[in-house]
């Protein structure tokens, strides 16, 4: 396999807070991988840098090419998906406006009209609810819902962040079983930043641990789930 | 009761301009989130160009044509070289930039056309309409005007993808940029359409008022004031909001005793002010829930 | 439209300035109250005058600037507020016979409350809607002052001539020379009463509603009541220097105070920096020095000239002379290192 994504000794700043000290990791293509990490130990951060949405130094290689210096829109359009925090809906359009916002950099009009129908195979929720303004939705179906206009984009890399963060521990199961899917089937390479732990070892196959802004573990998943270390510090046994 | 309808009448023939100007505030503040106070004096240049055109000896619509052209290109100008470095500056900062844009505008202009008052030309004539002494051909014109831009301007935002992508820039710029959308051209685009349709309200209005570097003062208030009442997300309620001005005005002027021409302006903003108390949205506009 | 409610985290309008930086240090305010005591001795009349008009509207700029930069409030009727502050000190003097200095306290407790009052409709408004609000005011105030019914004692749209105050107890100074040192001592006494008003709990209040007003309802602070507050405060104070305008001036009439007197002071703040008090004096040198500048440059085109010099400092310093002010801090501190 050959490494997708490869970023070296990044480094990101908010105004004179340093928040990453020389972050250096890649992503195999296909690979499903996970960060880990305690609150502010800066998996956002790291998501928000491969996106130059905050302020950073260091290279950071996609497929080869260099993408440190182009913007967040230009990073997108080369194929990376970014569902960030806070699943970045916009409330007050339809779900699918929202849909076909995660395509609006694609000009295929015909391919864009399949896929909008594919979403509503994988998250069947989404169709029932197609012409609701997408704020009228609950926390997860907003998710599924961010998560499907990421796909809109036909992404060769996601990047998820906390895609769990305030769901029902069902829904959490139910949307990383459609993450794997999604990996498998339609082979996007997937990183996810993840506070729950168990969950995301579960899924990933390959993992890093993140703390105060440094790589300080790297891994099989179940490698890393089997460490005594990890046990007591995310997994809590 | 005559007198009243024909007062609501007249009020909705003024109402047109107000809307006019309305649906342009509007439109830029749907794109950059702050009322630009120079929009006016935009407006009042270009219908300048257009009637610089005509007397070279353009034609009525060439000119028409090529004065939305040239309005559009340097809303975009204008929003690149002065405003856009601008972007990370406070509010306030960004607001004492219109306010010295205006200065130059109006100044600019009255240096190339002077200030004295010019007549400029209306398409529609200027006849009684359908027989009534106060909407002449040229009010419902311009009324008709109003209303085609507004369909226009809705199917362009909820059919096509630039509209799309121009509201998911001005709603969550953040997440717009997420999908690949270049949000500070959406911003530009918005100024070269504001400035573009704010060039059709000019010319629509300057037969009105007459053409003089001055004329879009009084009709940028009221047109501020109907794009805030009918609730500023909202270009439907901009144009319900221009509407309702003019004849809040028109029978301000008719019904209270002691109201000078001078006074109208203050009460209609008074009245304004009174229904923003009651509905501080708007009558049409999204009411807005703040997160702490 | 839709029935879906828009949720938005909404930024503060004006941003966080720290309690320490919303005043100089001691050995600058010092160096600058040395100056403004010194220099009218050495220059001409006509340069008094505007020293003293340059207080005035210092003085009117710090009002809008307790408002906006304390309490996140904007305002564009502030001309309003100036105008009753200057009528009031008029008519007590020309009618009632009052000494000059009885009448700016007065001014200031009209305008106070006329202020609190405002504050009140005000309060269900903000941001665009508020501007819209007090910009009613600021252009209805003109027509209000020439309205047949007061003309008796307004003058109507003549307005009053207002008597200049001699110098008391014998001073040797002309009435000029006196006028500014008597606007110097009201303008410090306002200054320091203010920074005190902003450190103070009910500032701390006002900075809490500006920087998130349901956090600050939720901590237990009576928003309503600081809001209104605020207006009241700042717009006695906009009275105050009302009237003493009036009493440099030696004139009052409606159309010295329309909106555009609001849109300066405004531009003043900007220039000074909104939030930074000792800003409000040089945002006030720039709305009376910048004009006269762009008018010696060329008389045709002295707005296009302004607006562009204004261009210049925002894009130079976009907040403001205070951004100046924290540059030079830092270059100090720098060179005391070294």
């Amino acid at each position: 396999m050959t490494a997708m994504l490869n970023v070296k000794d990044l480094r990101a700043y908010y105004g004179q807070v340093q928040a990453l000290h020389g972050l250096t990791f890649s992503l195999n293509e296909g690979s499903l991988t996970t960060l880990l990490g305690a609150n502010g130990a800066g998996k956002t951060t790291t998501l928000r840098a491969i996106c130059n949405m905050v302020r950073s130094t260091g290279a950071i290689e996609f497929e080869g090419k260099p993408i440190g210096a182009r913007s967040t829109e230009n990073v997108v359009r080369l194929g990376i998906a970014h569902v960030p925090q806070g699943r970045g809906t916009f409330t007050n359009m339809t779900v699918e406006e929202n849909l076909q916002l995660g395509a609006i950099s694609r000009s295929d009009k015909k391919a864009i009209v399949a896929d909008i129908e594919r979403m509503y195979e994988h998250f069947p929720v989404l169709k029932q609810r197609y012409t609701q303004q997408a704020g009228t939705l609950s926390g997860g179906e907003q998710q599924m819902l961010a998560v499907a206009r990421a796909l809109m984009l036909r992404p060769r890399l996601m990047l998820l962040d906390e895609p769990s963060f305030g769901l029902a521990p069902l829904i959490v199961r139910d949307l990383f079983r459609i993450l794997g899917k999604i990996n498998r089937e339609e082979k996007v390479t997937i990183l996810v930043v993840e506070q729950n732990a168990q969950l995301a070892l579960e899924l990933a196959d390959q993992a890093y641990v993140i703390e105060t802004g440094r790589i300080v573990m790297s891994g099989n998943a179940k490698d890393i789930a089997n460490n005594e270390d990890v046990r007591k510090s995310y997994l809590g046994y | 009761m005559e007198l009243f309808a024909n007062q609501v009448l007249a009020g909705i023939a003024t109402g047109a301009i107000y809307a006019c100007m309305a649906l342009a505030v509007v439109m830029i503040y749907q794109a950059i989130d702050h009322l630009n106070f120079a929009q006016g004096e935009m407006a009042m240049f270009s219908t300048f160009i257009s009637w610089q055109l005509m007397q070279w000896g353009v034609p009525y619509w060439g000119a028409f044509v090529l004065t939305v052209a040239f309005s559009f290109a340097a809303g975009i100008v204008i929003e690149r070289l002065l405003f856009k470095p601008l972007a990370k500056a406070p509010v306030l900062t960004n607001v004492a930039g219109f306010i010295a844009l205006y200065a130059i505008i109006n100044s600019v202009a009255g240096l190339i056309w002077d200030f004295t008052i010019k007549q400029y030309p209306t398409p529609f004539g200027s006849s009684p309409f359908l027989g009534s002494q106060l909407i002449s051909t040229h009010q419902a014109g311009m009324i008709g005007i109003t209303l085609l831009m507004l369909v226009l301007l809705f199917f362009f935002f909820r059919f096509t993808r630039v509209g799309l992508a121009m509201r998911a820039a001005a709603s969550l710029p953040e997440s717009a940029r997420l999908v690949g959308i270049n949000t500070s051209w959406m911003i530009a685009l918005g100024w070269g359409m504001a400035a573009a349709i704010g060039s059709i309200a000019g010319m629509m209005i300057a037969p009105v008022v007459f053409l003089e570097p001055n004329m879009m003062l009084g009709v940028l208030i009221y047109g501020f004031a109907a794009a805030v009442l009918g609730g500023l997300s909202s270009p439907f309620g901009a144009v319900v909001g221009g509407f309702l001005v003019g004849i809040f005005e028109n029978l301000v002027g008719t019904y209270i005793p002691g109201v000078g021409n001078e006074l109208k302006l203050p009460i209609a903003l008074a009245l304004i002010v009174t229904v923003l108390v009651v509905k501080p949205a708007g009558l049409f506009g999204r009411a807005i829930v703040k997160r702490v | 439209m839709s029935a879906a409610e828009e949720v938005v985290t909404e930024a503060p309008a004006v941003e966080a300035v720290p309690k320490r930086a919303m005043t100089l240090g001691y050995g600058t305010s010092l160096a600058v109250l040395a100056a403004l005591i010194l220099i009218p001795l050495f220059v001409k009349n006509f340069i008094i005058f505007q020293m003293t008009m340059l207080l005035i509207y210092g003085l009117a700029v710090l009002a809008l600037n307790i408002l906006t930069g304390g309490s996140g409030q904007f305002s564009l009727g502030q001309s309003a507020f100036y105008a009753v502050g200057a009528y009031t000190s008029a008519i007590l003097m020309e009618h009632a016979g009052m000494n000059y200095a009885l009448t700016l306290p007065i001014a200031g407790l009209i305008c106070f409350g006329f202020g609190f009052l405002f504050g009140q409709p005000a309060l269900r408004l903000s941001g665009v809607y508020l501007a819209l609000a007090t910009f009613a005011l600021a252009t209805a105030m003109p027509q209000l002052l020439k309205l047949g019914y007061f003309e008796h004692w307004t003058g109507g749209v003549q307005g009053l001539v207002v008597t200049k105050p001699d110098a008391p107890f014998g001073l040797p100074m002309g009435q000029d020379m006196w006028l500014y040192y008597f606007t110097l001592a009201v303008s410090i006494a306002i200054y320091v009463a203010s920074v005190n008003l902003l450190r103070s709990r009910s500032g701390r209040a006002f900075m809490a509603i500006r920087d998130n007003e349901i956090a600050a309802s939720a901590m237990g602070v009576d928003v309503a009541l600081y809001k209104t507050l605020a207006f009241g405060v700042s717009a006695g104070i906009t009275g105050v220097a009302g009237g003493l305008g009036a009493i440099a001036v030696q004139f009052v009439a409606p159309d010295g105070y329309t909106i555009t007197l609001a849109i300066s002071l405004f531009l003043g703040m900007v220039v000074g920096g909104v939030g930074w008090l000792p800003g409000s004096i040089v945002g006030s040198a720039f709305i009376i020095f910048v004009p006269n500048i762009a008018e010696s440059i060329s008389k045709g085109l002295s707005g296009a000239v302004f607006g562009v010099l204004l261009f210049l400092v925002i894009f130079l310093v976009p907040h403001g002379a205070r951004q100046v002010a924290i540059v030079a801090q830092q270059l100090i501190a720098k060179l005391k290192k070294n």
